[in-house]
């Protein structure tokens, strides 16, 4: 939850959501550190961050996932145009973008279970990456609630380890998000 | 390249400030920075060496608040820079175009805890509205261009330019940028035309409006385009704590300061308003009191440079987005294209907003046992030294009552620091203001807490030739947190008397840094003393002014009430007519 101005009038009628913000930035030591900084400072709650090369060198892109209301992604959005190292943002639709994260996870396997989790990495088009006498380790890519419904469904194994990367996303089609769009 | 066109880095760092337009910097050498200072000592750059790093950059600070400039300052790595860390948030807060440059350890012992070592960039990201860390002395010249662009355009800032000591030592070409062209900073100049339509619109459909002018008219060099908008329209206009003389006190449709101590007329027309049309004010805490009840039958023209104060405490219902003299300028004929189909009847608000500034007018009481009035000084000063002096403040009550009790009729006359509160701001931002205005006479109304803050830079205005004045509103306590400990803590002075009454002795203080020290402490006396202290044009002058310590600052929004509660003396709401409530 973004903690909005306690006062602020719009605040009580809107909803939060999940929303994925596209950031291109400068590709120059510290701006990973003053994103951050905003966020923590304005009191914005990241969901996630990934952050990457891009195809121009000069540039990176961070795919930051966050929890707000409209009135409040507004203003997440307006401050983070104001550092200087921000090229340009863009609010990513759900609907009209690939969003992917990536999941390794190390499941509790017997003899009997075993065969019953590789089912499952099949179903969801996962894969086994390290097999262990008692112990499978599987990769996964998809959207969060793919990535989620794989957790669910593996979790009475004994889920002995995970790691998620934050989500990164493009939106779909050719027009926005390329870098000589957003340098305009 | 020739060869004789390299330099050494620091070469180049003097020189990318020359060309920037620097005629002065305050600031303090040391280890990291001295490469520097080397070729500072040829520059025709005038170098005000300071006594403690926070004075430069309050320096920097009045510097470029009374003349609209970009200010500079200098300091060495680590406590050099840690010390600026304070204005440089007291500017950033106020808007106030300063670029600060700081040495930093050789490159390769960043990260090392060397010797005077602070990673002063990450320390001011929140603080600032950039900040460079130099390497490689090939990027020095750019990055000066680059912070002075960033410093005083858009919604003006402080920059921190953090210069490694081996950049500065080796060679380089002199490389300084022609034009700049940063990609992620374009500030918006021009309010859209249909913002501005919408809001011609709302203003010709309004029958209570106000103008909400905050300090962003001044930065903006917007008071005459905002003498015209406001006779345009004939709406009442308040000027809050940053805008003090954006617009005329002697104005006839000037209701004064709103806030948290402003007057009954400006903070009751707000509430009342049916459309504010807020000029480069950011409906801060202490104008708008408990948000959620401030002016809630308002509608909301909102014009300021930075997008990102839009909506941030209050929705506006039309945002005009652009330098604020350019959106007047567009403002108006849009205005008078609207009242020529229809202009609404304002006078009955209008009149309204005027009896409540004549019935509830600021004033004060002289104390019974014959003590001085603390307020009754600060008048007498700003009538003795009229509008065309420069007044700067301390934070705190004298500083409320400098705002309320002095008469501001021009833009930049009115120097303190709004938005962080910093005590300490005046001795050192009144040296700044009469280094950049050194034919206007400048008072800082200092307060004696205030004033044991940072007063030794009187030592570097009395080494320099920079005559200021210094009033000390002693009341020998911390006045506006012993009013608090009064109205909110049942008098349990914890902590806030200060004694300076006996020491230290100011006069005597002020004789030992090379400053004339006056003593007042009777009324008759405050006119005389002053006279006196105005004679003073060759040396710093402080006067002791030695006031009653129980008088406080009204009217009062308590804090995180409403500003309906206001109040216009201790327990005495004003008294409405029965249709005002």
């Amino acid at each position: 939850m973004t903690q909005s101005h306690p006062d602020a009038p719009s605040s009580s009628t809107s909803v939060s959501k999940t929303r994925t913000l596209s950031v291109l930035v400068e590709n120059s030591p510290g701006v990973l550190a003053r994103i951050s900084s905003l966020f923590s400072r304005r009191g914005y709650n990241i969901d996630s961050l990934a952050v990457g090369p891009t195809e121009n060198p000069n540039f990176s892109r961070m795919t930051i996932v966050i929890n707000v209301e409209d009135h409040a992604l507004e203003q997440v959005i307006a401050q983070l145009d104001k550092l200087i190292n921000v090229i340009s943002i863009t609010e990513l639709d759900p609907v009209v973008s690939v969003q992917r994260e990536l999941l390794l996870v190390k499941v509790s396997t017997d003899e009997k279970t075993r065969s019953q989790v590789l089912e499952t990495v099949q179903l969801f088009r996962a894969k086994v990456v390290d097999v262990a006498q008692d112990a499978v380790t599987i990769e996964a890519t998809g959207n969060t609630e793919k990535i989620s419904a794989l957790l669910r469904v593996l979790e009475p194994y004994g889920i002995l380890e995970l790691v998620q990367s934050g989500l990164v996303a493009m939106s779909r089609g050719l027009k926005p998000g390329s870098i000589s769009e957003d340098k305009k | 390249m020739s060869e004789s066109t390299k330099m050494t880095g620091a070469s180049a760092l003097v020189k990318a400030l020359e060309a920037s337009g620097v005629d002065v910097m305050f600031g303090i050498p040391g280890g990291a920075i001295l490469p520097a200072y080397d070729p500072i000592f040829d520059s025709k750059i005038r170098h005000i060496l300071v006594r403690h790093e926070q004075g430069a950059g309050h320096a920097a600070t009045g510097y470029a608040q009374a003349t609209g400039r970009v200010g500079v300052c200098m300091a060495t790595s680590g406590p050099g820079a840690t010390n600026l860390v304070t204005p440089l948030a007291d500017a950033q807060m106020d808007s106030v175009p300063i670029v600060a440059i700081t040495g930093q350890v050789a490159s390769g012992a960043i990260g090392t805890d060397a010797f005077q070592e602070a990673d002063i960039r990450g320390i001011t990201m929140p603080v600032t509205k950039h900040s460079f860390l130099v390497t490689d002395p090939a990027d020095i010249a750019r990055s000066i261009a680059e912070a002075f662009h960033i410093a005083s355009t858009g919604r003006p800032g402080a920059v921190l330019v953090d210069i490694a000591k081996d950049a500065l030592q080796m060679q380089t070409e002199f490389n300084y940028p022609k034009s700049i062209n940063l990609g992620g900073y374009h500030p918006r100049m021009d309010a859209t035309p249909e913002s501005i339509r919408d809001a011609a619109a709302l203003i010709a459909q309004s029958k209570a409006p106000v103008l909400y002018v905050g300090g962003g008219a001044i930065k903006a060099d917007a008071h005459k385009e905002l003498l015209k908008l406001a006779e345009l329209t004939g709406a009442p206009v308040v000027t809050t704590l940053m805008a003090r003389g954006a617009f005329p006190d002697s104005h006839p449709q000037h209701l004064g300061m709103p806030g948290m101590h402003g007057t009954v007329a400006a903070v009751t027309a707000l509430q009342k308003a049916d459309l504010l049309i807020t000029l480069g004010a950011r409906f801060d805490d202490r104008v708008t009191g408990k948000l959620s009840t401030f002016a809630q039958n308002a509608k909301i023209i909102h014009a300021d440079i930075d997008p990102a104060e839009i909506g941030k405490n209050r929705r506006a219902d039309v945002a005009l987005i652009g330098d604020l003299r350019l959106t007047i300028d567009a403002l108006i004929p849009a205005i008078k294209n609207e009242f020529k189909k229809s202009q609404p009847d304002i006078s009955a608000w209008v009149k309204q907003a005027y009896s409540w500034r004549s019935r509830f007018p600021l004033g004060y009481d002289h104390p019974t046992d014959g003590s001085v009035s603390p307020q009754y000084v600060i008048e007498r000063i700003g009538k003795l030294s009229g509008p065309d002096a420069i007044y700067v403040a301390g934070v705190g009550q004298h500083q409320m009552w400098a705002s309320q009790f002095v008469s501001y009729e021009k833009p930049r006359t009115w120097l303190n620091s709004g938005g962080l509160g910093t005590m300490g701001y005046a001795v050192p931002a009144a040296m700044g203001a009469k280094v950049g205005a050194p034919d206007t006479t400048v008072w800082a109304i200092d307060g004696d807490g205030c004033f044991q803050m940072t007063n030794q830079e009187l030592v570097t205005c009395a080494l320099n030739n920079i005559p200021i004045k210094v009033a000390v509103i002693n009341n020998e306590s911390l006045g506006m947190v012993r009013q608090w400990q009064t109205l909110f803590y049942n008098e349990r002075y914890s902590n806030t008397q200060l004694h300076s009454k006996r020491i230290p002795d100011f006069a005597k203080l002020a004789d030992a840094m090379g400053c004339v020290g006056l003593t007042c402490d009777s009324t008759d006396d405050v006119d005389k003393t002053i006279a006196k202290a105005m004679e003073i044009n060759d040396r710093p002058v402080v006067v002791d002014f030695s006031v009653h310590k129980d008088a406080m600052v009204w009217p009062m929004v308590a804090a995180g009430t409403s500003n309906d509660e206001i109040v216009n003396a201790r327990s005495l709401a004003p008294i409405w007519d029965s249709q005002e409530l």
